[in-house]
């Protein structure tokens, strides 16, 4: 029998090395899926995971992937930290990605040097307000934010349809549900000739960066982890849970907008109704697998980037539908919870005695008469 | 507005709140022993996939709904494990489930994706049906239908007149005192959440099945999201839970209304319309905090094992 007991101390090597063993479980149930599928697993996991980022271009387009997931994640980051259950970055990030297009419509015949960082700030504000919503209904009327936060982001992929239909569609894009393409002053510039990697990796730096100094340094930062930590300790220290709340939701919120519009104006370069292939929710799974640490996240965030680029080439070499990716998320997720377990408990396997007699009950005097 | 439509527009909300009564049925009793179980999207998903699968193969719609059940039950015992036996935070237990599911339909419906089947067939009572306005609507429908009215009425029985209805209760409410009392707090919770699989499983067949016979990729569309919210706002009780599946029905059918009365707003916008009217109700009942509490079952969401 597995039985679990808990420890004194939640355990400190457990905490780091409890992602590093989902990550394993997760690569021996992927060869025992692929072999499942009839496919030779050392192979397969070698295309789904080496293959993408065997050259340069690979690395690069791996980084360009890992972009929007990373600025979700290191928002999520913060809002778990304060356990504010946000899920809803896809929703921020493609509210970002339309309000940022709107913006950037508006200089499809301009060169002028404000229509890349006017689009950006759009997005940036079209997230935050969205979690602005969900903050508004969490702590003015007491919603549950995870409802609040999915159903927003229904919302918002309904909207962004919306609009590729009717406002922002091309009025000559011959009827496609497309914005027309973006002037070349509003897509952010390439940074290394002949890849796709975009300003947007710059914005992920300065991110990681600022988020870590925030989080470690800063005197809100604390009140932060405390608030996350022990809700009647920050209560007493007298920190404000509910500016708390809206501050985390509100960075947040700006950041995954800021992923949106990078996305649009980055390699993208248009609105499409398919900016984001779900890039918030892989986002949630990256902040909790990086330990709602930045640079935990920033490593969480490339191995994320490459089960979607793993997903791209099951499909075209080893003719897998790429919906694999979201049983790789799935099972990633599954197995840190699992293993988790081992922070706050230890794993007792108790055997029966091999002669396991059981006791006899002798009747007692009354029972007897 | 002539009957027709009136008729039309009540058949089709109760055909179309079904689903959300199915899976909302089985969240609620999985909520009443303690367990909040966010999952419920992706064993619809994994329901809907499975339960197609087997009818296009089989044409037998009781296998395709059996099926359909059995792997939201799979499903669930996964999330039982790691929530139950593992201890691990329940909400991020259920969103892991909810994107395995999705992930996992979507792979192994690839091959399906558009195909179509016949739609289970309506069973119509012979003069019944024919009575305005309602006749249609409740004597016309599938035996989907039928079968999730008997559950309600069995879920009302079992709580109100079932010892193993207070059972139940009491893991959700207090499993230290129930386990004490020498209930099976453990075991309560596993098949608590089974069935809450198993309605999800049947909710995602139906859609999948009989509601729109064919299968598409997430094709449940935030519904099984749209039932949590329902469970909120029913505050855990059956009778609610059904009258609110059916108004959350009405609120997804509105383009037939507004094409009804001749008004043309884009369907993208329409489809907005359930998830709002989610939002709006949650935003109106949960102001009162004090009163959601009343209904809410204490231990719920929180992780427990037996000490002793």
């Amino acid at each position: 029998m597995l039985k679990i007991e808990a420890r004194a101390q939640p355990s400190k090597h457990w905490a780091y090395f409890s992602p590093i063993l989902a990550v394993v479980l997760t690569l021996i149930t992927g060869a025992i899926l692929f072999s499942s599928l009839g496919q030779n697993p050392v192979e397969a996991l070698y295309i789904f995971f080496i293959s993408p980022i065997e050259d340069w271009y690979g690395i690069s387009e791996l980084l360009v992937k890992c972009i929007p997931i990373l600025l979700c994640a290191y928002g999520l980051s913060l809002c778990y930290r304060a356990s504010v259950w946000n899920i809803g970055a896809e929703g921020q990030l493609l509210m970002g990605g339309l309000i940022g297009s709107a913006m950037a419509l508006q200089f499809v015949h301009s060169d002028s040097i404000w229509a890349m960082p006017l689009t950006l700030l759009a997005g940036i504000l079209g997230g935050a307000a969205w979690a602005g919503i969900a903050a508004f209904l969490k702590l003015k009327m007491n919603s549950n934010e995870i409802l609040v936060t999915i159903m927003l982001n229904y919302i918002a992929l309904n909207l962004l349809v919306w609009a590729v239909h009717g406002p922002l569609k091309d009025p000559q894009g011959f009827n496609f549900p497309e914005s027309a393409l973006f002037a070349q002053s509003t897509i952010l510039p390439v940074l290394f000739e002949g890849t796709r990697l975009h300003l947007g990796l710059v914005f992920v730096l300065l991110a990681l960066a600022i988020i870590w100094v925030f989080v470690s340094k800063t005197f809100i930062g604390f009140q932060i982890r405390v608030l996350g930590m022990d809700k009647a300790a920050a209560k007493m220290a007298g920190f404000s849970q509910n500016k708390l709340s809206a501050l985390v939701l509100l960075v947040c919120g700006g950041l995954a907008g800021l992923a949106g519009a990078s996305e649009v104006s980055g390699p993208i370069g248009q609105l499409v109704p398919s900016i984001s292939p779900g890039y918030g929710y892989a986002a949630i799974i990256v902040a909790f697998l990086g330990r709602l640490h930045p640079l935990g996240i920033t490593l969480a965030g490339l191995l994320m980037a490459l089960i979607f680029m793993g997903g791209e080439m099951a499909q075209i070499s080893l003719a897998l539908p790429s919906a694999i990716t979201g049983i790789f998320q799935g099972l990633i997720l599954f197995y840190l919870l699992s293993s988790d377990v081992l922070i706050r408990y230890r794993i007792k396997i108790k055997l029966p005695p091999i002669n396991s007699v059981k006791k006899r009950v002798y009747p007692t005097q009354t029972e007897a008469q | 507005m002539d009957i027709d439509l009136i008729t039309n527009i009540l058949y089709a909300a109760i055909r179309t709140g079904t689903p959300l009564l199915l899976v909302a049925l089985g969240e609620m009793i999985c909520e009443k022993s303690g367990v909040l179980n966010l999952g419920q999207e992706g064993m619809m998903l994994l329901g809907a996939v499975a339960g197609f699968i087997a009818v296009y193969h089989t044409d037998s719609f009781m296998l395709g709904f059996v099926i359909a059940a059995l792997s939201g039950v799979l499903a669930s015992l996964i999330f039982a494990f790691v929530a139950l036996n593992l201890n691990a935070t329940q909400v991020a237990t259920g969103l892991a489930l909810t994107i395995f599911g999705t992930g996992l339909s979507a792979f192994i419906g690839s091959d399906y994706e558009g195909k179509t089947i016949e739609a289970l067939p309506t069973i119509g009572f012979e003069i019944l049906q024919n009575i305005p306005l309602i006749g249609k609507a409740l004597f016309a429908q599938d035996a989907m239908v039928y079968f999730s009215w008997f559950m309600v009425i069995g879920c009302y029985i079992f709580f109100r007149a079932h010892r193993a209805g207070l059972a139940v209760r009491a893991a959700g409410e207090n499993p230290d005192v129930g386990s004490n009392l020498g209930l099976p707090v453990m075991k309560i919770r596993y098949l608590a959440v089974m069935f809450g699989g198993a309605m999800a499983g049947l909710a995602g067949g139906y859609l999948s099945i009989a509601y729109t016979p064919l299968w598409t990729e997430n094709m449940t569309a935030g519904k099984g999201w749209i039932a949590l919210a329902l469970v909120v706002f029913a505050s855990w009780r059956i009778e609610r839970v059904m009258l609110g599946a059916y108004l959350f029905g009405f609120a997804s059918i509105m383009h037939l209304f507004a094409q009804g009365l001749g008004i043309s707003i884009s369907s993208n916008l329409l489809a907005i319309l359930p998830y709002a009217a989610t939002l709006i109700v949650l935003v109106v009942l949960s102001r009162n905090s004090e009163k959601l509490k009343l209904f809410e079952p204490v231990a719920l969401g929180k992780p427990w094992h037996k000490t002793r």
